[in-house]
């Protein structure tokens, strides 16, 4: 288990590497800053003076150089607009974001796991089949036009719930959460609901396909045999094999729903690193976007990490075999 | 006395897309409170469906479609599932075919072996551990405390088997149906098992309806046997009677197949032909096709002839005398 362990951060670090190049690289191909950082009445002395101190003037690869040594002492540079370091900038962003995907891959649990048992369980009845087309549209429906729905009825229409910002927040650690107020939770129902109507549709239908595929299993029959209750059987001995594989999945997914985070708050002003990174591609603020980056890839390598662990956890034959 | 089990007229049919898959039809035997009866009969005839009709365990497309099943005198097709429940596992127990199916792979022994304690008996988790870990000691598992903690993948099939054998006997059935338990185990373990069944089964006065398609299996076990051939009992009687002067062309050939009765250096005696498709019965005797002793009679329903007291054949030409 420790080699393991040992190993698999090794090769994170590799991976971590190999990506400050790709998006060093990737990010000085899109544009140069200089153009629209520096109004153009600037001159040519005032011009260069403002390249130097940004570090613009010397070559790629020093400039590389400069910036991973930068990045080991965790200071991945300063935001050309803000003129603060990338990286506070987008910690004091991230809350909003974490609490924000959390909260939808939370949501998406809460949904799809009793919508696809009940598929699972009554394939031909009307109201399980119902629940599989409305999956479908949950998959194909672009994020920001059902944002935009979302908006149209619920605080246009009905009124019901407010369409932008974080609302009220509470302090914990230094933090500022929405999830903690009535208020704040009330703002983050429908930006919430948006980004978890794709897991939504991918839980329900791992969940159906598991069910489908566990009820026929003779230890189903023979916990039957036993004399269990039917609930008994239902959430112990099906829910527990089809968690192995949706607690993976969506572990996995944890990670991308963060990173497709930027549309969600986009539609609904939500003062998250998605929106933050989406202001800092306008304007080329590349310390920001790099350093965006690079924490969107430690994030995803930190949630495989801990998913691998977890399905070590969930499933005992795993178990033994990592052990041995 | 009323006879433990005594199924009458039993008929299961599949209702399939292909058809009406009869595979269980009209079907009658009895067995006695502390005896076996074996149920014999080639892969198809239609046993399993028979145990699971008796443990109320047809799922659809299957269901009961005639007939009774009478338990200690009450008729189990009439039973609600929830008294039903309480029968199964408790007053009647059932053993699986496949040791590596029966036991859930993600819970752990004890587990499944409390909540079946507890599904018929109100009491202490510990208590039902206690349970537990003595079933386990005497089905002769070594360190059963230790084991109660393993999971199943970590028994040989041999375990596991006692394991299912030991959830069946946990609350002492009246009846237990031990559906080809050791088909799936080599032959030393095999005998073990048979032996142990045996004598848990005749220290409790369980009725036993031990099903095989070997007939070498259950000779020197069964009470009674009854032969099975596309969903219908062709022949039944006390054991020494059908073995030693078996009456329908089938049993015939199927002793003749048992190694053990034929003379060393003789090829072994086949049924030649294959079991009819269920879907597309032909008129009549289903043995028809292979039957050495057919006539233009055979086209009729045939009749059941008793050759013997307490010895039934449904043949035109029962074989009279000598033994196969
Ligand atoms: N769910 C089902 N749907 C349709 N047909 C079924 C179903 N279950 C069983 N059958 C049919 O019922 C017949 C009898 O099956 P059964 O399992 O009882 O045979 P068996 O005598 O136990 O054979 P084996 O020795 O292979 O276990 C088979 O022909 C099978 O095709
Ligand atoms: S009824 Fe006819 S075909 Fe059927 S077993 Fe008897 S002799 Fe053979
Ligand atoms: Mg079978």
């Amino acid at each position: 288990m420790f080699t393991w362990l040992l190993r698999r951060l090794f090769q994170a670090c590799f991976v971590v590497l190999a990506m400050t190049i790709i998006v060093f690289i990737g990010v000085h191909v899109i544009g140069n800053p200089v153009d629209i950082l520096i109004s153009p009445e600037a001159d040519q002395a005032e011009r260069a003076k403002i390249i130097a101190e940004m570090g613009l003037d010397r070559p790629l690869w020093q400039q590389y150089a400069y910036f991973l040594g930068g990045a080991l002492h965790g200071d991945l540079g300063r935001s050309f607009v803000f003129n603060e370091p990338a990286l506070k900038l987008i910690g004091g962003r991230m809350p909003a974001t974490l609490e924000l995907a959390v909260t939808a891959v939370l949501m998406s649990m809460c949904f799809g796991i009793p919508l696809g048992l009940y598929a699972g369980l009554k394939p031909n009845g009307i109201l399980g089949r119902v629940i599989m087309s409305g999956s479908i549209l949950g998959f194909s429906l672009p994020s920001f036009w059902v944002g935009l729905m979302l908006i149209m009825t619920f605080a246009v229409q009905l009124g019901w719930l407010p369409s932008t910002g974080r609302g009220e927040t509470a302090e914990i650690l230094g933090v500022r959460w929405s999830f903690l107020t009535w208020d704040g939770l009330r703002h983050m129902a429908m930006p919430a609901l948006n980004l978890s109507l794709y897991n939504i549709s991918l839980v329900l239908r791992l969940t159906r396909a598991g069910v489908r595929e566990t009820l026929p299993m003779d230890y189903i029959k023979f916990a039957r045999a036993k004399g269990l209750s039917p609930a008994r059987v239902i959430f112990v001995h099906v829910l527990k094999n089809i968690m192995i594989p949706v607690v993976t999945v969506l572990g996995l997914e944890l990670g991308t729903t963060i990173a497709f985070a930027v549309v969600t708050e986009s539609v609904f002003a939500w003062p998250g690193m998605g929106k933050l990174i989406i202001d800092s591609i306008n304007v080329l603020d590349r310390p920001v976007i790099v350093a965006y980056l690079m924490m969107i890839v430690l994030i995803f390598i930190t949630i495989n990490l801990v998913v691998d662990i977890l399905y070590t956890v969930l499933d005992p034959r795993v178990r033994l075999e990592t052990k041995a | 006395m009323t006879a433990t089990l005594e199924v009458r007229n039993l008929r299961t049919h599949f209702f399939t897309r292909a058809g009406v898959v009869k595979a269980v039809d009209d079907v009658s035997f009895s067995v006695e409170r502390g005896q076996v009866l074996g149920l014999v009969g080639e892969s198809g005839s239609g046993k399993s469906v028979t145990g699971f009709s008796i443990i109320g365990l047809i799922d659809p497309p299957g269901r009961l479609a005639g007939g009774s099943i009478l338990y200690q005198g009450r008729d189990l097709a009439k039973l609600d599932e929830r008294d039903m429940r309480h029968l199964r596992g408790n007053r009647i127990a059932m053993i699986f075919q496949d040791p590596m199916m029966t036991l859930n792979p993600v819970l752990r022994i004890d587990t499944q072996m409390i909540e079946a304690v507890q599904a018929h008996i109100k009491t202490s988790k510990a208590e039902a551990r206690t349970r537990a870990r003595d079933a386990l000691g005497m089905v002769g598992i070594p360190s059963p405390e230790e084991r109660l903690n393993s999971y199943p993948h970590q028994f040989s099939g041999g375990m596991r088997q006692r394991v299912a054998i030991a959830i069946a006997l946990l609350h002492n059935p009246d009846l237990l149906i031990a559906d080809e338990p050791t088909t799936a185990l080599d032959v030393t373990i095999q005998a073990q098992i048979l032996a142990e069944v045996q004598k848990l089964a005749t220290d409790h006065g369980t009725a036993l309806l031990w099903i095989t398609h070997d007939l070498s299996v259950i000779a020197g076990l069964a009470d009674r046997i009854a032969v099975m051939y596309a969903g219908r009992v062709v022949e039944t009687g006390e054991a020494a009677d059908v073995l030693d002067r078996p009456a329908h062309p089938y049993t015939h050939g199927l002793i003749g197949s048992v190694p053990s009765r034929n003379k060393r250096g003789d090829r072994l005696a086949q049924i030649p032909g294959m079991t009819p498709s269920l879907l597309s019965l032909p008129a009549g005797c289903a043995f028809r096709g292979r039957c050495a002793h057919a006539s233009t009679a055979c086209e009729q329903e045939p009749p059941v002839a008793e050759p013997t007291a307490g010895h039934a054949v449904r043949c035109f030409h029962p074989i009279q005398g000598a033994p196969a």
